[in-house]
């Protein structure tokens, strides 16, 4: 059944749904969404270091986003404004990435597939890599909920709680690195941030409660990732793009109960 | 008897101009202990630096091992972007029953309100939701930031019955902040009198004829007539304001 390449496709677009849904939230509540982006652009830079040294993509992506992530988190609160530090930081990396896969010797990387991503070509030995991920993010999600969520809501809250908050900070911002390592082939380092943050932000306005909000990011992110790659079928348009297309259609969708206020 | 909490020689904020200096205080079981003075004396101050939500620069705080705190913070900012009912935000970070979320609320006079938004409630119920989680999970020590803000007089007469009660029944220990003074001097063991530093401590005969906390809260009689003062400024029905501005600047 792996043999289609179709099938590969559907499935590492719901693994990247699965991760990107939840964390998303996360991502919305605690205003992430330039980390996320300077973590994806980092990855840019992890593709042209793996593909120098001849390594696989993945775990090179994985190192630098992870080394992007502890960067960023040790960086935080240093007296410098948090988007200036995450401006130097992204846009920096993504330059060095890019000027480094120009130097990289050898055969020409097409560029395109790792920044807008392309599902399509997804292998089996992919797929075990976002599954992996995948998994590993969900669990320890679950595993870690309360603390998180606590964290998240009200950091004195958490300490008086015996609960460290920059240790919770520091487990999502780690996480943030996996999905990164997970979607980049599915819709590209540039595209990352849009599928954490456009499910979670068209599943607020029905949601009552953080859990329902996460199911519901969970179920947009799903939903726009399969009928994303349908219609990438049907019109021949890049899959990556598409997949975004659909979660900001659904977000519009969203708008009416947001603004009727259904979750007052 | 071991104590709850201890802090020795706490000195927090600029090198030149320290929020706090030399502050050492301890809290245990079933004793509370209220910290009294004027705006910017450092009293939230040091309560963050006692559950570790700020680092001393100077000094250091223990805990008992495995402390459980209830903690009612001055002000919470709830983003809106993240939406919970009353009665989830109860069973944060551990899970309550309902029966014991519904007896919490219903003596917080917060009863009926585990289905509404956080982000929905005014600010007197948002501080009645506050500390009906906040003596949940039998707590062995409860942290309170000018726990009565928002409440009506009968709610704040309840509210420290209710503390009362809860050290009787659990023999929790109590470390709060508390403008209303009057309530202070008959409702505590000690007091301490704050200003950058301790000015003076002791039970509330001892404290309320000391010569400095007379200079901070004025003198007359015993610092009555400011206090009441003070009070009738107060008397505010739950309303939407999280911030009260006390003006308890030296009188003397």
């Amino acid at each position: 059944m792996l043999d289609d390449f179709l099938i590969r496709a559907g499935l590492a677009a719901l693994g990247t749904a699965l991760a990107a849904g939840p964390l998303g939230c996360f991502v919305v509540w605690r205003r992430m969404a330039y980390f996320g982006d300077a973590t994806s652009h980092a990855a840019i830079l992890g593709v042209a270091l793996a593909l120098g040294q001849g390594m696989a993509v993945f775990p090179g992506v994985l190192g630098t986003a992870i080394a992007m992530a502890i960067a960023v988190h040790a960086l935080a609160g240093r007296g410098l404004a948090h988007d200036t530090v995450l401006g130097v930081l992204s846009h920096g990396a993504l330059a060095a990435g890019l000027v480094a896969v120009a130097l990289t010797s050898g055969t020409r990387v097409n560029l395109e597939l790792y920044l807008f991503g392309d599902v399509l070509t997804v292998t089996r030995g992919d797929l075990a890599w976002i599954w992996g991920g995948a998994a590993l993010v969900v669990g320890v999600l679950a595993w870690r909920w309360r603390k998180l969520l606590t964290a998240t809501l009200s950091p004195d809250l958490a300490h008086a709680s015996g609960i460290a908050p920059r240790r919770e900070a520091l487990v999502l911002t780690l996480l943030l690195a996996t999905v990164v390592a997970v979607a980049i082939k599915v819709v590209g380092a540039l595209l990352i941030t849009a599928l954490l943050v456009i499910p979670a932000a068209a599943a607020r306005g029905a949601a009552r409660t953080p859990e329902a909000m996460a199911m519901l990011a969970l179920g947009m992110a799903a939903v726009s990732a399969l009928a994303g790659l349908q219609a990438a079928l049907w019109f021949d348009t890049p899959v990556g793009p598409s997949i975004v297309c659909v979660a900001v259609a659904l977000f519009v969708g969203s708008l009416p109960f947001r603004l009727l206020g259904v979750a007052r | 008897m071991s104590a709850l909490i201890e802090a020795r020689g706490l000195e927090f904020g600029p090198k030149g101009a320290p929020v706090l200096r030399d502050v050492s205080l301890r809290v245990e079981a079933g004793e509370i202990v209220t910290l009294v003075g004027p705006n910017g004396s450092g009293k939230s101050t040091l309560l963050r630096l006692v559950i570790g939500a700020l680092a001393p620069r100077r000094g250091r705080v223990r805990r008992m091992r495995g402390l459980r705190i209830g903690y009612v913070p001055q002000s919470l900012v709830l983003d809106a972007s993240l939406p919970i009912t009353v009665r989830r935000f109860l069973d944060l970070p551990l899970r309550v029953g309902d029966a014991e979320a519904e007896a919490a609320l219903d003596q917080s006079g917060a009863g009926g309100l585990g289905g509404r938004q956080m982000a929905a409630l005014s600010g007197g119920q948002f501080q009645r939701v506050l500390l009906a989680r906040a003596v949940l999970n039998r707590p062995q020590l409860l942290i309170l930031d000018e726990p009565t803000q928002g409440l009506d007089q009968p709610g704040q007469a309840a509210f420290y019955r209710r503390i009362e009660a809860l050290r009787r029944d659990i023999g929790c220990g109590v470390l709060m902040v508390s403008h209303e003074l009057h309530v202070v001097m008959s409702a505590s063991d000690r007091v301490i009198c704050l200003n950058g530093h301790i000015c003076c401590e002791g039970t509330p005969a001892v404290v309320s004829a000391a010569p400095a906390y007379r200079e901070l809260f004025g003198t007359g009689t015993g610092g009555q007539l400011a206090l009441y003062r003070h009070e009738h400024d107060h008397a505010h029905e739950g309303g939407g304001t999280a911030h009260h501005h006390h003006q308890h600047h030296a009188e003397g």
